[in-house]
């Protein structure tokens, strides 16, 4: 029965890994770009969302919702202050601005809610800890789970219904291809941008909810997202779901019936066997094309937007 | 050196000199061979706890134990780096990003009673033929040698046979292969020499300390490592040295900037300006020198040394 309590509770933790693992996999997928910021936008969605229900003393709903606004403001500032000024650099130097955007994001986290842990009000999530047989389930987790599955849900309405999703998913493709084809590339990073914050902030505040913020050791948890990435394949979203889902479980599981201590690690464990025994994960791309998307560090993002830009048609001017 | 200037001074060029051994580690896996590691600072780990072993609890005397620590590092390298054959870019990132999870974990549950859980330990001062090295102006010259004997075997190194299949692999690694470079052995090798450097690094840094913790090797110091060698240039030793000054004096520039920035505001709100202050301009000088100059101050380097080496005449 222990097995029972550990697995639920593992799977509707993993459903917060998974969220946080989607907004990394989208990025990646259609930018290449690995994003180290990620724990920092979903500590800064966490507290935004804080400030609304405590501060403010919003209703929740409207809390969220505001949440939700303000992520897509910081997406699209992201977008346009950070990353569309190095389109086309080398693909490290991208990655070491998301380095650089992290210390921003934790500087203003910092000042404006300082660095001790905040609590969420209890009693904040409606119910009460539902007990189904010996498993006990707390309500925060169930919540956290079920919004989880309807945020990633409309998501995968959004790619495959969508003309913007399709458009995402062409770019994902390949960027030159889709830009001959008539997709504005820019736009779409930035949608794909402001995507990724509204998963990482609705993962924040979910996070929060359960275990408070600190604004020193939540982005951290954002790590354990990394190895969910891993083994459910880098290039695949529902993989990125399974993958959170996984790392969860074996958490739990491990962290329960073997040695709590252990269980910290035991993801990053899997993570090395995943990446010795099946590199491409459960449902990555195979080592051709990994090849390719992984590339070198020398190789150039974008090399469609290196020769030209895609708004005015004219060389950028390269350094 | 040590006579010119004073002491907080040379203990800031000391972190300098033992940051730049440790980046040219990097300098060789990632900017020659092309591998990404994000687990520098837990190499580094390795070095200073297994010579911290040999010390306190065999009695070795620290050059003796010097090497171990480095051979120790240099083999935790390679175990990580036996990932590489089958990945690469981001995947490989990922494996040593779980060393970086997995060698500190190690060191403070394996055997909390020999390596001191997560408190740091001391270590006895270096002694070198009857003089020990207690001060910082005396560990100067230590480290300094070590690093300018790293420094000048990395310069060698690139335009060595094994230099040259390190680029050929980074360059194009089914090519490399292809002209007879085994890519496997390279690799490892890449990882191997990457490894000794942070142990060295590692070492060096108990030395400067006099004591090793955990704490000095988080995944935020590995990850700025890869952050001196971007700013610097990749694969370009002087790079490596302008990125490591570059962002170690940054550092202390926004330690010293944030209270004086906090000043500004009012008294109720400084004390949390001052905290956020420091971290929010580094990242915005990176960001912005990154927006700037994305080749890295090697670029900048050659650019001046050409406009230099032509000036009166620059046509």
């Amino acid at each position: 029965m222990l097995f029972l309590q550990f697995l639920t509770t593992g799977i509707l933790t993993g459903g917060i890994y998974a969220l946080i693992a989607v907004s990394i996999v989208l990025v990646y997928k259609s930018t290449r770009i690995f994003n180290f910021a990620v724990g920092e936008l979903m500590v800064l969605g966490g507290l935004i969302c804080y400030s609304f229900v405590v501060w403010a003393e919003l209703p929740l709903w409207l809390a969220l919702l505001g949440a939700l606004t303000m992520a897509v403001i910081v997406g699209f500032l992201v977008e346009r202050l950070v990353f569309r000024p190095l389109l086309g650099q080398p693909i490290l130097t991208i990655i070491m601005a998301t380095l650089a955007l992290s210390s921003i994001l934790l500087g203003l986290i910092l000042m404006v809610w300082t660095g001790y842990t905040l609590t969420f009000p209890s009693g904040m999530l409606p119910g009460r800890t539902i007990l189904l047989g010996p498993v006990v389930i707390s309500h925060e987790l169930l919540w956290a789970f079920v919004i989880t599955m309807v945020a990633l849900i409309i998501l995968g309405y959004f790619f495959l219904k969508t003309r913007t999703g399709l458009r995402m998913r062409a770019i994902s493709e390949d960027h030159e291809l889709s830009m001959s084809c008539g997709v504005n590339i820019t736009v779409i990073f930035a949608v794909t941008w402001i995507i990724a914050v509204i998963l990482g902030s609705l993962s924040g505040l979910l996070l929060g909810n359960r275990l408070g913020i600190t604004a020193s050791a939540t982005p951290l948890i954002a790590l354990k997202a990394f190895p969910a990435v891993i083994f459910g394949g880098l290039e695949s979203i529902v993989g990125a779901v399974l993958g959170g889902l996984a790392v969860g479980v074996i958490e739990a599981l491990v962290g329960g019936f073997i040695d709590p201590r252990i269980g910290e690690i035991s993801a990053y464990i899997l993570l090395l066997l995943v990446l010795v025994f099946k590199p491409e994960g459960l449902l990555g791309e195979k080592r051709k094309d990994l090849s390719r998307s992984c590339g070198d560090p020398a190789e150039h993002s974008m090399t469609a937007i290196k020769r030209t830009s895609p708004l005015s048609g004219r060389p950028l001017s390269g350094p | 050196m040590p006579s010119l200037v004073s002491g907080p001074v040379i203990t800031t060029i000391n972190l300098i000199a033992l940051s730049v051994i440790s980046a040219l580690g990097l300098t060789v896996l990632t900017g020659l061979t092309g591998q990404v590691s994000l687990g520098q600072g837990a190499f580094m780990a390795v070095g200073a706890y297994t010579s911290m072993l040999f010390m306190n609890h065999l009695n070795f005397s620290f050059w003796l134990a010097l090497p171990l620590g480095i051979l120790a590092a240099g083999l935790a390298g390679m175990v990580f780096g036996l990932p590489s054959l089958r990945i690469k870019g981001f995947y490989l990132a990922m494996a040593t990003l779980a060393a970086q999870f997995i060698i500190p974990w190690s060191i403070i549950n394996i055997r909390p009673d020999l390596t001191g859980g997560t408190s740091s330990i001391q270590i006895a001062p270096a002694k070198f033929f009857g003089l020990t090295l207690t001060t910082q102006a005396h560990i100067y010259y230590v480290i300094m040698f070590f690093t300018l004997v790293v420094i000048y075997l990395t310069r060698n190194l690139a335009r060595s046979k094994i230099g040259r299949a390190f680029v050929a692999i980074r360059d194009n690694d089914l090519a490399a292969e292809i002209m007879g470079v085994e890519i496997y052995r390279y690799k490892l090798l890449s990882f191997f020499i990457c490894s000794l450097y942070a142990g060295l690094a590692g070492c060096m840094f108990a030395l400067w300390v006099g004591a090793v913790s955990v704490d000095f090797f988080t995944l935020r110091e590995s990850i700025w490592y890869l952050g001196m060698i971007i700013v610097g240039g990749l694969g370009s030793v002087p790079g490596t040295v302008f990125g490591v000054v570059f962002i170690r004096v940054l550092e202390l520039v926004v330690q010293w900037l944030g209270p004086l920035f906090a000043a500004v505001f009012p008294e109720y709100i400084a004390g949390a300006i001052k905290n956020g202050a420091s971290h929010m301009i580094f990242g915005l000088a990176i960001l912005v020198f990154l927006i700037f100059e994305p080749l890295g101050l090697a670029h900048r380097w050659e650019i001046f040394k050409h406009f230099y080496r032509r000036w009166p005449f620059s046509y």
